[in-house]
């Protein structure tokens, strides 16, 4: 074996040694992080500033946060945890949702709608009507359209254009590609036997 | 000499030693151990990376091939670290990348890396192996194609929990077509789209997977491609676990669970559809762990899987568990040793989730080889916790998190203090705990007393006066790490009991009540430890010695105070020969 260099049995070696060592990552250098600008870190800098400063005995801050009084790292939930559930929050509160367009025979424009907005059929035909002061009736095999002059289609992922109505909701809103608001008269195709 | 083994039988027999803490017994009992031990260490672990200097470790260990350092305090991981604090690795990469040339492993826990660094690392170690980067910062994808390019051998890649910036987000493909060492790929951390066919390819010609954690963008559909080609996996992370309801896919994707027969992990489960819950039913029986802390499903889903569980070991949930669903874990999962349950909605008073104290309780009654517990909630009592507390002595871990600070026993309205009292009376190996709710000065004198085997202690929101910092200060023999919060503990208890400072690894207390000027004094009387003061307001040098400071971040080193310090952070050391 190689010859062993007797050193001190002291683990906590001298701090002489400190004089001699190279030291590298002084401030300034290429290391310092930038600050940062990715969503997940949003709380870091200003959320630090929030809190209490070194002369107050509550901890309480100073600055109006959305739900309620927001403590700085409070409950200890990891950022990345956070935000997950937020963004299902945010999905569903403010409807980065499904937004389809939507025309209707004889109308010059088109309308854009939130089918998350809605949780059923029926509720999609009231917001329908409202849009565009119409009636809309939801077809059935024993009432036809139900006596109004409107019916409503849409076009699925494949491309194909299909009725609405026949399939559960959540799996219309998931391959509702955009809506049509047809004549009765010329949907009838659609339907059957009538 | 004629009655010491020669140093190569020495050599030999200490090869078996791996533990850190039994390597450095060894180290102690005479010089000659010392030399030999030290030439032979191969896995060094720096539990704070600013306790050593590099140049001390590699002038100690010049034979290394696996490095573990951990950086930040643990409060960063909940933002009370400033951006900009420290935890660098460069300095580190720079010097190992020529004392080193052999290393092989290299692991790292909330540090900052650059992507220069991750370069450096895949061009300095030709036998690299092992990657894992858990709650780091700093670096992008270019630094990961750098390591897939570089890293011939590469067997682990592991980005747990890792903030990645995404730039453009092929990397993949920067693995040689040659490279077919990979055992364990962890992307989950990764927010951008990879390209699934370099994916694929990937995984194609790596037999001995073992690990792969998909990242969220990973759809669903291209779930079942992936298994078919590594039905050998053991731990699967999956992508988005959602899709629009088809037969088909439903019926491919459990066929591709149904190959996997090796399958003991699952983990992923981001925006769930329970439409595609059944695909994985015929992996549940074999399952250790499940991590279903992502998966927005309700009880009845969560519960319809555990049940079918009897082998887990280890699950993480959100609280949409309820009770009703730790009843039936409690019934099921008679080999549970870890059970983490998160909040969905921590912001919020009253979130309409229907779990309490009670949850917990059934667990501890059913599950006997219960040991680690993280627990948040809304409500709990103190006799739900003497009750867990006796049905568990064997619990190592208790972190318990009551989402409204200092909220008291829900039923007599008294502080917890007996509850906790009696987790570490009963609870007598217990090693991590982490308290909440109402707390006087009276749980710091049970835990001072009683939780002897205690290393890592949480605090928040809790206690009168400095008296409970000096019952733990000076009762919690084991203690290593003590991480305090927003208590009412100032000077007195922390100017008694400097000496145990330095028999731990580190201390934090923010939003506290020490003062500038003990911090001073603190530095003064003890050389060998840094006394780090964190505080943001700028005019530190300006205020008086009365004013509290913000944060205080106090640990033992050998390396003098540390020169990477942003200007809100003072080492508060008067000696002018470390002054540049």
């Amino acid at each position: 074996m190689d010859q062993i260099k007797r050193n001190t049995l002291n683990l906590f070696e001298d701090n002489d040694h400190l004089t001699t060592e190279l030291r590298l990552g002084l401030p300034g250098s290429d290391d310092q992080p930038e600050i940062k600008t990715t969503s997940l870190s949003s709380n870091k800098r200003s959320s630090s500033e929030m809190g209490s400063s070194s002369c107050m005995d509550e901890n309480e801050s100073t600055f109006s946060p959305p739900a309620k009084e927001q403590i700085v790292g409070w409950p200890p939930v990891r950022s990345y945890r956070k935000n997950i559930l937020q963004v299902k929050k945010m999905e569903s509160d403010t409807g980065s949702g499904i937004y389809v367009k939507v025309s209707m025979d004889g109308a010059p424009y088109l309308r854009k709608l939130d089918l998350k907005m809605y949780t059923s059929y029926e509720e999609l035909m009231k917001g329908l009507q409202d849009m565009f002061k119409c009636l809309i009736g939801l077809y059935s095999e024993r009432e036809g359209y139900n006596g109004s002059h409107h019916a409503l289609t849409y076009e699925d992922k494949e491309g194909d254009w299909m009725l609405v109505g026949d399939v559960p909701w959540e799996m219309f809103i998931s391959t509702c590609k955009r809506l049509r608001i047809m004549k009765s008269c010329e949907a009838r195709g659609l339907g059957g036997s009538l | 000499m004629g009655y010491s083994f020669p140093e190569e039988v020495l050599e030999h027999v200490f090869s078996f030693i791996s533990l850190h803490t039994d390597r450095n017994a060894v180290s102690l009992v005479c010089k000659s151990w010392y030399e030999i031990e030290r030439w032979c260490r191969r896995r060094i672990f720096i539990g704070n990376c600013y306790a050593v200097s590099p140049g001390i470790v590699i002038r100690r260990f010049p034979e290394v091939r696996s490095v573990e350092l951990k950086g930040k305090p643990h409060f960063a991981d909940f933002n009370l670290v400033p951006d900009g604090w420290g935890g660098y690795f460069y300095p580190w990469i720079c010097e190992m990348a020529r004392a080193y040339p052999w290393l092989e492993e290299i692991r790292l826990k909330r540090m900052v890396i650059t992507d220069e660094s991750l370069e450096l690392i895949s061009k300095s170690f030709k036998n690299f192996k092992v990657l894992v980067l858990s709650s780091c910062e700093g670096f992008s994808i270019d630094g990961l194609a750098a390591i897939a390019a570089n890293c011939r051998n590469l067997r682990e890649l592991d980005l747990r929990e890792s903030e990645v910036e995404d730039l453009s987000g092929h990397w993949l493909s920067h693995f040689p077509d040659s490279c077919t060492s990979l055992q364990s790929l962890n992307m989950s951390c990764l927010l951008s789209e990879v390209s699934f066919s370099a994916l694929v390819r990937l995984i194609a010609r790596s037999p001995n997977l073992k690990t792969l954690r998909l990242n969220r963008a990973v759809p669903l559909e291209k779930l079942s491609t992936l298994l078919h080609r590594a039905p050998q996996l053991v731990e699967l992370g999956t992508g988005a676990y959602s899709a629009e309801i088809r037969q088909d896919l439903l019926s491919n994707l459990t066929e591709a669970f149904a190959k996997c027969k090796e399958l003991e992990g699952l983990s992923g489960f981001w925006d769930v559809v329970p439409f595609y819950l059944p695909a994985f039913y015929s992996v549940c029986s074999r399952l250790t762990s499940l991590n279903l802390s992502y998966a927005t499903i309700q009880s009845p889903d969560v519960t319809k899987i555990i049940t079918q569980c009897p082998n887990l070991q280890r699950l993480s949930v959100l609280d949409y568990i309820e009770d009703t669903g730790l009843d039936a874990l409690s019934l099921s999962c008679k080999e549970l040793r870890e059970l983490r349950v998160f909040p969905s909605d921590p912001f919020v008073a009253d979130a309409n989730v229907a779990l309490t104290e009670q949850g917990l309780v059934s667990v501890s009654e059913g599950c006997s080889k219960l040991q680690s517990v993280l627990y948040f909630c809304r409500q709990m009592s103190n006799s739900a916790l003497t009750t867990i507390a006796k049905n568990r002595p064997n619990l190592t871990c208790f972190r318990l998190c009551i989402l409204e600070p200092r909220a008291p026993d829900y039923q007599t309205l008294e502080p917890l203090d007996h509850g906790f009292g009696a987790i570490v009376d009963h609870c007598k190996q217990l090693q991590r705990l982490s308290l909440s709710g109402l707390l006087t000065d009276r749980v710091f004198e049970y835990i001072g007393n009683r939780a002897k085997k205690l290393e890592m202690l949480s605090i928040a929101f809790a206690g009168d006066s400095d008296l409970g910092l000096h019952f733990v200060l000076s009762g919690c023999e084991s203690l290593r790490k003590l991480e305090i919060r927003d208590c009412p503990f100032g000077d007195k208890a922390l100017l008694a009991n400097v000496s145990k400072l330095e028999t731990m690894r580190s201390l934090w207390m923010s939003s506290c009540s020490v003062s500038l000027g003990a911090c001073k004094w603190l530095s003064q009387k003890m050389p060998r430890l840094n006394v780090e003061v964190i505080d943001e307001q700028g005019d530190l040098d300006s205020r008086p010695d009365s004013c509290h400071v913000e944060k205080l971040y106090v640990y033992r080193t050998v390396a003098g105070p540390r020169l990477d310090m942003p200007s809100f952070v003072r080492t508060m050391n008067q000696n002018p020969a470390y002054r540049r």
